[in-house]
């Protein structure tokens, strides 16, 4: 049997042109309790890379430029 | 799958709220003692309280309440069941452990004499201290732990605790979850604080993360216990909360209530005397679901603007900060409408009930060398306070223990064995995903374990995990992370059974809602007025057993004995 992908949109945004990670910057990878963010190592930018959030905000409030967004997940906003 | 060896005197697994503590008192006791504090997560930002806390909901402040006062209301809360010893030994520290958070720099609520602001939300006595400013805990603890120089590591799950021969721990074991390396920690003593086991159950949103604890406290550390033979008591006093519906966040009634705020029916009246979160509130919560007067609310519409400011200011910068945006993306403004609460899905937590890896005063388990403190642990309605005092009796009693400690060798066998447990998803390209496996067990959990309790319904569940634990040998995971996700299902499977045969053990009904047994109705202290304890028999199965309620310290009369049960409001007074 294969291995078959569901799509949803990520709960947390991140404004690139915001976003310093190309200067090394990994605050809200760091932070995340549930370590669902990393750095896209060829745009050298932020994003969610699993849909496992519980909206406790660490990364937004750590992020030092204020790129971080996160909005409650769709199924129970 | 690289294998790093490490060597430390003390392990405390989970950095949330009391590990810290531990880690760092036990560096108080003996600064030569190597310490290793490890968490799955940040312990920057690890843990119930991630982004600080609102207010202590058990302080025992000298003019405010006493030891004894706030041991009788403990006990009484829980039907009886508690050993009042540790409930004392943690009252007793309560103060010390306010005092020295002051002195860190945790911001407590003071009144114009400078006296702590102590306010009243439990049924008998005062012991709720806001903390409107306490978004700071994790900085102050993480200031604390540089100052102790205790070494941290973060990413590692830690999957299980190894004794010798003489059945006294001697290693941890775990995995990181972003290089999947195992590590086998040698260590004469470990401290268990990874928090409640919050995700048995399934958010009625049906999003696995949007849990009332931090998804990452998954159960891992009551399966580690299990596993490593120590007992777990009264597991079937599920913590099952009033939460903001959807959003499965608290709202809260102990920050909104001495501001004016109360629970209330569809019709906006009150239906309980006090909000205090205890087994016969939430039966109370479920009978008027039930009763057509439903759905239930947050009731703060009447209150003046100013104070509504300010319990948006708490509620919306604090603890869960989030709430503000999911009621405002719902346009539920607390001036104009009612806040909609709803029953949550089951969980372990002492913090808030009264299960746990059984732990006794001096926060020892039944396993030598191993401690447990904070949500994990067996102590009733701990809370954040209640694992500062236990991490710091876990720690300075652990340190004294490993004094002149040689552990026995570790067992290779049992480290190669739990590798290849480990390692097994990552070696599978095809099989069950983790999310499938755990959505089904939680799913489950629901249908079939959710109080009320029905003998029959039990018994199916504990076939479908059987099966679902033999689907688990088939779980494939892509990277790391996956992997975590996949041995975390494990845990959850562990104690999703665990739940269920404690449940079907305590043949009564107990604990209001917590314990709401349809077959068994009644309270019946001739023949459990006692502890269960859950551990592992000798044929490897779960295996359950009676313990004496330990000879109270603090007599209970016969009118106290019964506050908890007569909560819900006369019908007169309810009209009125
Ligand atoms: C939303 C919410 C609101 C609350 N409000 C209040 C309040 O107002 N007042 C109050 O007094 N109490 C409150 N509480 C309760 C209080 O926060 C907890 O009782 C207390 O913080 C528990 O501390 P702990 O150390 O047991 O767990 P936590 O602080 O949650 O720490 C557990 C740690 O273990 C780590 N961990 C888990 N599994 C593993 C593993 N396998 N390997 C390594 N690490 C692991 C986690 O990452 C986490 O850091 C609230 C709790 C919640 C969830
Ligand atoms: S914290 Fe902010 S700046 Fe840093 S990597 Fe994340 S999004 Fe980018
Ligand atoms: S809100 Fe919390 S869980 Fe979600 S991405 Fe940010 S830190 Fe992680």
């Amino acid at each position: 049997m294969t291995i078959a992908i569901t799509p949803t949109q990520a709960p947390v945004a991140v404004d690139e042109d915001k976003c310093i990670a190309e200067k090394g910057c990994t605050v809200c990878v760091d932070v995340c309790p549930l370590d669902v963010l990393a750095i896209d190592l060829v745009k050298k930018k932020a994003f969610m890379q699993f849909d496992e959030c519980w909206y406790c905000l660490p990364c937004e409030t750590d992020c030092p430029t204020g790129a971080v967004q996160v909005s409650i997940p769709y199924l129970l906003r | 799958m690289k294998r790093i060896d490490l060597q430390y005197d003390l392990v405390v697994i989970g950095g949330g709220t009391g590990g810290p503590m531990a880690a760092v008192k036990a560096k108080e006791r003996n600064p030569q003692l190597k310490v290793l504090l490890v968490d799955k997560a940040n312990v920057k930002r690890s843990g119930a309280i991630s982004m600080g806390m609102d207010g202590l909901n058990n302080a025992v402040i000298p003019g405010h309440a006493t030891p004894e006062q706030y041991v009788k209301e403990i006990t009484v809360a829980n039907d009886g069941i508690v050993d009042q010893e540790a409930v004392m030994a943690y009252a007793a520290g309560s103060f010390d452990m306010i005092q020295e958070l002051d002195r860190w720099g945790v911001k407590f609520e003071k009144d114009e004499t400078g006296d702590y602001a102590v306010r009243k939300v439990h049924h008998l006595g005062s012991y709720v201290l806001p903390m409107p400013e306490g978004h700071h805990m994790k900085k102050i603890l993480y200031r604390q732990l540089k100052r102790g120089r205790v070494e941290v590591t973060n990413r590692v799950v830690v999957t299980r605790v190894l004794t010798g021969a003489d059945g006294a721990v001697n290693a941890v074991l775990g995995f990181d979850c972003r290089t999947a390396d195992f590590y086998v920690i040698r260590c004469k003593a470990a401290v268990i604080s990874t928090g409640a086991a919050g995700r048995i159950g399934l958010p009625a949103s049906g999003y696995l993360m949007g849990t009332y604890e931090n998804p990452t406290n998954c159960g891992d550390g009551h399966a580690m216990a299990y596993h490593a033979g120590a007992d777990l008591a009264n597991l079937e006093c599920f913590q099952i909360n009033p939460l903001i519906k959807d959003y499965n966040g608290p709202a809260c009634a102990y920050v909104t209530g001495p501001f004016g705020g109360f629970t209330a029916n569809s019709k906006g009246e009150r239906f309980i005397e006090c909000d205090y979160w205890s087994g016969q509130m939430m039966l109370e919560f479920h009978r008027e679901l039930q009763s057509g007067n439903g759905p239930v609310f947050l009731k703060l519409d009447h209150l003046a603007e100013e104070t509504i400011g300010e319990i948006e200011h708490i509620l919306h910068t604090n603890e869960r900060p989030s709430r503000g945006r999911f009621h405002e993306k719902r346009g539920n403004d607390y001036r104009s409408e009612m806040v909609e609460m709803h029953i949550s899905e089951i969980g372990f937590c002492s913090g808030h009930s009264a299960s746990g890896i059984h732990i006794n005063a001096r926060g020892e388990t039944s396993v030598k060398g191993l401690y447990a403190a904070g949500d994990c642990a067996s102590v009733p309605h701990n809370y954040m306070l209640g694992a500062f005092v236990y991490g710091r009796l876990c720690g300075e009693n652990a340190a004294e223990y490993c004094d002149g400690r040689n552990p026995l060798a570790v067992d290779e066998d049992a480290v190669e064995a739990e590798r290849a447990r480990i390692a097994a998803p990552l070696g599978r390209g095809d099989g069950l995903t983790p999310f499938q496996i755990e959505y089904k067990t939680r799913r489950l959990v629901n249908d079939y374990l959710q109080p009320p309790k029905i003998t029959r319904k039990y018994e199916i569940a504990l076939r479908r995990f059987d099966e679902i634990r033999e689907d688990a040998l088939q779980m494939t995971a892509a990277n790391p992370h996956e992997l975590m996700r996949a041995i975390e299902a494990h845990s959850i499977l562990d104690c999703a059974e665990m739940a269920a045969r404690a449940s079907l053990f305590r043949t009564e009904s107990r604990w209001g809602l917590y314990h709401h047994y349809v077959d068994f109705p009644e309270r019946n202290d001739a023949d459990w007025f006692c502890h269960s304890l859950l551990s592992k028999g000798a044929d490897g199965a779960m295996s359950l057993r009676k313990k004496a309620v330990e000879p109270y310290i603090v007599a209970i009369d016969e009118q106290e004995r019964t506050a908890y049960q007569r909560l819900r409001v006369a019908p007169s007074a309810a009209a009125a």
